[in-house]
């Protein structure tokens, strides 16, 4: 009966605390010095990657500085100043659930972690729904902010989804390469400054959608309690990942949208 | 302690090579396997196989350039292959050996010599010569592998297709150009090279963690031994350059797909911006690919020198010498491309890169000094580093002068140039280091006399195929060109003659490598009475690489003081006059 107990003692405790490190660790400690002191090269070559393109931005920039001041002009800052509003609150969620998972409050980081993954999300359709559609397309969500400017260009009879979206007649076209169709460009160059654009945003994008993909993992995972008080290098390299995605957005925005 | 030495495998623990089970076990097991050993041996043999055929595309490269006029890849299996299906007009010509020589570049440099050294060998002994059980991260390792793989099939998928004519560079406009159905092709390429790029970070990543939180109990920095230090050195560029071409080949492929501007004159773009990039990722790349050729060059000197490397720590330091200045130069190759100012600073700062280079150069020789040199396959193939790398490191000057590179570039005394340095430097070493370890990897010791005779024909062969075309190039026959003037024909059928000797060379190397694994003597656990921590284990090593943790008691070159660590006088003779420790 006494050996029997001692087994269940072992399988009652929760995952975390079974955790066994990789057999070549003489620690937990020292695989987890390890995982942080990789994770933080892997942030390296994501700053390297991301400065390809701020590299094109600014020599661009340089070389077109017309087209430059025109996009940046056609970029709404509200939007731009939502979604990094959006960015830092949930690195802040995030810093949080790695707190709560330090400290053992399983549901509090498991909350966390899923207000991170919402405002990821968050993050993303208001992208999509308040840049790339309308300037695609022209078409804008009857309550867009941007949509006072265009008062006298939106076409009253064209509706869709019952209302939902509204049509300004000539906004849409601002598509990167051969899709550019924007009638009113002054500057023949204007067009790669939606490249640079939609490359940079877009790449930033996918960073966010693996973010979220980890954060959910994470999640999953913290439902069976697989992380806590001595075991949480996932969360904390996920942490450490979608700090750094926030961090560029940091650069992205006053870039794109602040400076003429 | 003769005795004690003698006959040391009393445990039977079974190798790593080991079979688990049947061919179906066996199979899964090794494909899905985090031993550094197996994933080390499946980079090996994937990297021998592409190289085998970046080798063929090389000899019909060689074989169309026996003619003045272009003749052979036309209309033959090559032709076949990579014919347009429109038209055969000697333009459609031209077009195949461009392919070729695109095909054969791609291969060479992003699948053979890049991850040849760190993914197959340094991922085999880096571990075991830190004294560790495995890499840091041994699922991310057998990640790159498969990465590796996946990035392989995009290029070899696009060469099926019919090829990339742009050269392994990707040159805008060459790249971003519009041509009909060729476009699918590039793009696959480009993507095939950002893929390998990865498998190349993630190796890179793996390494640097695992030296800094490996090393056996008692190992300082300076303990280690060269391989590990210049892999390193290795490591920290694959970390921090391999990003850049990422995202330059991704815009590249963003550009093909989406036709926006980035690097496309017709659009916009700035053609001499992708240069930049290109070259600030691939000129580092080049030290990637020497400096573990380095690494192996250092062991093999010393251990079949039995003598004390000569001034261990200049050279660790010029392996990091060699990683700064390497960020530095990107621009020499591509001084067309920029003003005369920027030329002759990137000029000032190439020259920079021969001081480390040449600090090795002269430790090796000095190292060699008054050695009882064994003068086996592993130190032949050494020598001929030493010989062949210096040749190519010395035509370099020429190149980063400005005055005489105005005359040399784009001319095959450029390709001679890179062939000795590449070729002549990582795949020589590579092969020096392949038999030094063969019987360590494998449990197998090779036909020494027939691989001697395989690596003179492999020097001989590889000279006369690159000396000539120093010659040719100094005379302005520029390199690319399927068709040339006749009188550049004796040197071009002198060179092609040397890349078939250069064949039949490795072939040869193959043939005995392959019969040792068949028919070879069982290896003792240390042939060449080396001194580092993958001696002190059996050959081939256990599953967790040593049966007890290894201590350090002594460097890694202490041959005057150290007995070689199963040692038996009968596996090895150390010639009469090595200041090697007596057994006692």
């Amino acid at each position: 009966m006494t050996t029997l107990d001692t087994h269940n003692d072992e399988s009652r405790k929760p995952l975390w605390a079974r955790y066994k490190y990789g057999h070549h660790w003489r620690s937990a400690d020292e695989e987890f010095d390890a995982c942080k002191l990789g994770f933080w090269l892997f942030l390296t070559t994501e700053v390297l990657l991301f400065s390809g393109i701020f590299c094109a931005y600014f020599i661009f920039r340089t070389k077109f500085p017309d087209a430059w001041a025109e996009g940046s002009r056609l970029l709404d800052w509200k939007i731009g100043c939502l979604n990094t509003i959006v960015l830092l609150v949930s690195s802040y969620t995030m810093a949080m659930s790695i707190y709560c998972m330090q400290t053992d409050q399983q549901r509090r980081a498991r909350l966390n972690l899923l207000a991170t993954f919402i405002m990821g999300g968050l993050f993303v359709v208001i992208k999509l729904l308040f840049e790339y559609v309308p300037k695609w397309s022209g078409w804008f969500l009857f309550f867009d902010p941007a949509l006072s400017h265009y008062s006298d260009n939106i076409a009253h009879g064209k509706t869709m989804l019952g209302g939902l979206f509204r049509y300004v007649e000539g906004y849409g076209g601002k598509r990167p390469g051969q899709f550019f169709d924007y009638p009113f460009a002054s500057s023949p160059n204007v067009p790669m400054w939606w490249s640079v654009y939609y490359c940079g945003t877009a790449i930033h994008a996918a960073h966010v959608l693996i973010g979220m993909t980890l954060i959910a993992r994470v999640w999953w995972r913290a439902r069976k309690l697989h992380y806590g008080p001595t075991h949480y290098t996932m969360v904390e390299m996920t942490g450490l990942y979608w700090h750094l995605v926030d961090l560029v957005w940091i650069f992205l925005f006053p870039l794109l949208y602040l400076i003429h | 302690m003769a005795s004690h030495a003698a006959h040391h495998d009393a445990h039977h623990e079974g190798s790593y090579l080991t079979p688990k089970g049947g061919f179906l076990t066996t199979v899964i097991d090794w494909a899905t396997t985090v031993d550094h050993k197996k994933i080390g041996v499946m980079y090996l043999f994937a990297i021998l196989f592409m190289f085998f055929i970046g080798g063929l595309a090389a000899i019909a490269l060689r074989t169309e350039l026996l003619e003045p006029v272009r003749t052979a890849v036309d209309g033959t299996i090559t032709g076949q292959l990579f014919a347009p299906s429109d038209q055969k007009s000697i333009t459609a010509g031209n077009e195949i050996y461009n392919r070729l020589f695109t095909l054969h570049g791609a291969i060479m440099v992003f699948m053979v010599i890049v991850p040849s050294v760190p993914a197959s060998l340094a991922n085999f002994l880096l571990p075991i010569l830190l004294g560790a059980k495995d890499v840091a991260f041994p699922r991310l390792n057998l990640l790159s592998w498969y990465v590796y793989v996946v990035g392989s099939m995009f290029a070899v998928g696009s060469i099926i297709l019919g090829g990339v004519d742009t050269g392994w560079t990707f040159y805008t406009p060459y790249s971003s150009s519009w041509t009909g159905n060729e476009m699918g092709r590039t793009v696959l390429m480009v993507l095939g090279a950002f893929i390998l790029g990865f498998s190349s970070i993630l190796t890179g990543l793996n390494f640097v963690v695992t030296v800094h939180k490996l090393r056996a109990p008692g190992m300082g920095w300076f303990d280690m031994p060269l391989f590990v230090w210049s892999i390193y050195a290795a490591a920290i560029i694959q970390v921090l350059a391999t990003p850049v071409i990422g995202i330059t080949l991704l815009l590249l492929a963003f550009e093909r797909m989406f036709k926006i501007g980035i690097f496309d004159p017709a659009l916009g773009g700035d053609p001499v911006l992708f240069q930049h990039f290109f070259w600030f990722y691939s000129h580092p790349v080049v030290y990637v690919m020497i400096l573990p050729g380095f690494a192996i060059v250092s062991e093999l000197i010393s251990v079949h020198s039995h003598k004390k490397i000569f001034g261990y720590r200049a050279i660790a330091y010029s392996s990091l010498g060699i990683a700064l200045v390497s960020f530095i130069v990107w621009g020499h190759h591509m001084f067309a491309s920029m003003s005369e100012m920027a030329s002759t600073v990137f000029s000032g700062l190439t020259f920079l890169v021969a001081i480390p280079t040449a600090v090795k150069v002269f430790n090796w020789i000095m190292t060699l000094y008054k050695a009882s040199i064994s003068l086996n396959t592993p130190m032949l193939y050494g020598l001929m580093v030493l010989f062949l790398f210096t040749i190519g490191g010395l035509t370099g000057l020429p190149l980063a002068t400005l005055s005489t590179d105005l005359h040399l570039h784009d001319s095959y005394f450029v390709v001679a140039h890179f062939h000795y340095v590449m070729m002549g430097g990582t795949i020589i070493a590579l092969v020096g280091g392949l038999h030094h370890w063969w019987p360590k990897m494998f449990g197998r010791m090779y036909n020494e006399p027939m691989a001697m005779l395989c690596g003179v024909i492999v020097f001989i062969g590889f000279n006369v195929t690159f000396f000539t075309q120093f010659f040719m190039g100094s005379q302005g026959m520029p390199r690319r060109y399927a068709s040339y003037v006749d009188e550049f024909q004796v040197y071009h059928v002198i060179s092609t003659i040397g890349s078939y000797l250069l064949l039949l060379g490795f072939l040869g190397h193959f043939f005995v490598l392959a019969w040792s694994l068949a028919a070879g003597r069982k290896a003792p656990q240390n042939p060449w009475g080396g001194l580092t921590l993958e001696w002190y284990t059996s050959s081939p090593p256990p599953e967790h690489n040593f049966h007890h943790e290894p201590i350090l008691k002594h460097g890694p070159y202490d041959f005057d003081t150290t007995v070689p660590p199963g040692w038996d006088p009968r596996d090895y003779p150390v010639p009469a006059d090595a200041k090697t420790a007596a057994s006692h």
